[in-house]
């Protein structure tokens, strides 16, 4: 099936409570998917398209707020209308699970695939000192599998989680295996998992309060302090990648997403050429996996970042490695998906030949 | 086994459901399966392609820039994608309105008259179908027809299975244009 379409099959087998999307190319089959399935039937989880991606955003803090298992999703330009809300929602301590599926901009931009939005998934995106739980699929089965792994994560950290993903792993089909239906929490298991969540007060207990505004500058900078904290638990706990034929390798690449699976194709290229490429992929974008990259790093002779943009997550790995190795950048922007030839050929030019 | 395919052709001619069919019938064969469309507005009238692998071991890039077969369904697609043959490859292309047909040597070109075969059932949505069977027969990878069918009725929406019979005989028919 299509990543998008997987995307909507996994949320309804692990049990979320609700999503709430307005359609964008290209990935609107993640809400006609769902309204096709119609799990408010099975499950009563809620499918709802709103009436623009600013109320769908605002109705994801809401049921985050409740401590329901929520998510939306959308593609660049929508993900840009909805930074308002998650910004809020990273204040507020809110899970909850965000999909963008990455098109070309800046502005409407294009249709067709880009990795232009890293520094506004990684960076924060909205205002404010705050960071999302950035996954980053390169298969319609981690498509699949992110879903599951978002959610948790931002129920553990309560921090919301984003997959970001692009127009090529939305649109492809792959083979893959979903996990089993698991139903979703009763108000008891919700009460026990969430005690912050605003969904009635039973007995006596305290009043719970879910905001992102504190007027009272040193409990603000307290909240803050708070959040950091978490952030650094997280970077502690949850970096994750993926390294291929690091080991033995002259060269690395290193390359997230859809992009990475082209730059595999590039490295069984360049060793039937006789250059020894490894990949390394990164696989939450943040938390960056630093320490990875700088291992993978020694001993190489250079680095290619290979992304759809003009260059971004380059900065994240120059920063890792400290510059101590030669680091180059290559990248097609505007929808264009380079091919594995070009990708050899960039190597050769930018990195061995230079 | 690993076979890189890409079927190219108009938008409306069927090029993505014949990909479909052919990534579903591999799945049904037990191989690694992708499927990569062009999507958006060429699927509406311009040209239309999609790249489909079919391989025992995991597949890594889904975009690729050679392949071991092409399918050119207009003169277009053949401009753009006959270079793109693997030595030693092979492209079939429907020879209606070609007026600047394929030259290598060092590949094998199959011309098929697909449109006339699917005038012979009388059905002209079947035309994909046609071409599907054209290329099962030229793929060194031979699928097996029970798996094609288990593909047919796997992609195809349970409305529309009292087609399947039509599909079968369709491609079928596309099946003899290259059988000697």
């Amino acid at each position: 099936m299509k990543g998008n379409e997987a995307v909507a099959h996994a949320a309804i087998r692990y049990g979320c409570d609700g999503y709430f999307g307005y359609p964008i190319t290209p990935q609107s089959e993640v809400l006609e998917t769902l309204e096709a399935l119609m799990p408010w039937e099975t499950t009563g989880m809620v499918v709802l398209q709103a009436e623009s991606e600013v109320a769908a955003i605002n109705m994801v803090y809401g049921g985050a707020a409740s401590g329901k298992a929520v998510m939306t999703s959308s593609s660049s330009p929508g993900i840009s209308l909805k930074q308002e809300g998650i910004s809020y929602m990273a204040g507020a301590f809110l899970p909850a699970l965000i999909l963008n599926v990455m098109r070309g901009g800046p502005g409407l931009g294009t249709i067709q695939p880009s990795q232009a939005d890293y520094f506004q998934a990684t960076k924060g995106g909205g205002h404010g000192d705050y960071h999302l739980i950035v996954l980053a699929p390169s298969s319609v089965q981690e498509m699949v599998d992110f879903v599951g792994l978002g959610f948790d994560l931002a129920f553990k950290y309560r921090v919301p989680s984003m997959i970001l993903a692009d127009g090529i792993v939305g649109q492809m089909m792959e083979k893959v295996v979903l996990p089993p239906f698991r139903p979703r929490r009763t108000d008891e298991e919700i009460r026990k998992q969430c005690p912050w969540a605003t969904n009635g007060r039973t007995g006596k207990r305290k009043r719970n309060v879910v905001t992102s505004l504190e007027l009272e500058s040193s409990r603000m900078e307290e909240v803050n302090h708070r959040l950091q904290e978490c952030y650094r638990e997280i970077e502690k706990a949850e970096t994750r990648c993926e390294e291929i034929d690091t080991d033995d390798a002259d060269y690395l690449i290193v390359a997230f997403g859809s992009i990475a699976r082209i730059c595999a194709k590039a490295m069984e290229l360049a060793r039937e050429k006789g250059i020894k490429v490894g990949i390394l992929r990164p696989i939450t974008l943040w938390p960056f996996p630093k320490e990875a990259v700088r291992k993978a790093a020694d001993g190489k002779k250079g680095i290619l970042c290979v992304e759809l943009n003009a260059g971004q997550m380059i900065e994240d790995v120059r920063l890792a490695i400290h510059d101590c190795i030669p680091v180059e950048h290559y990248g097609r922007l505007g929808g264009i998906i380079p091919s594995p030839t070009e990708i050899v050929e960039a190597l050769e030019n930018k990195i061995i030949e230079k | 086994m690993k076979q890189e395919i890409i079927i190219a052709g108009f938008g409306g001619q069927g090029v993505l459901m014949m990909g479909k069919i052919l990534a579903y019938s591999g799945l049904m064969d037990d191989k690694e399966v992708t499927w990569m469309p062009s999507y958006g507005p060429e699927q509406r009238g311009g040209t239309a392609n999609v790249t489909v692998i079919l391989s025992d071991d995991r597949i890594s890039s889904p975009v690729l820039d050679a392949y071991d077969v092409v399918v050119a369904l207009n003169q277009q697609s053949i401009d753009k994608f006959s270079g793109r043959v693997k030595p030693g490859g092979i492209l079939i292309y429907d020879s209606n309105g070609i007026h600047n047909p394929p030259v290598r040597s060092d590949i094998t070109i199959l011309p098929i008259d697909a449109m006339e075969a699917t005038f012979r059932i009388g059905h002209p949505k079947a035309y994909n179908m046609v071409v599907l069977g054209a290329l099962l027969e030229a793929m060194p990878y031979k699928l097996p027809m029970e798996n094609v069918a288990k593909g047919l009725m796997k992609s195809l929406p349970e409305r529309h299975h009292n087609l399947i019979p039509l599909n079968r005989e369709a491609i079928e028919i596309g099946r003899k244009l290259l059988s000697k």
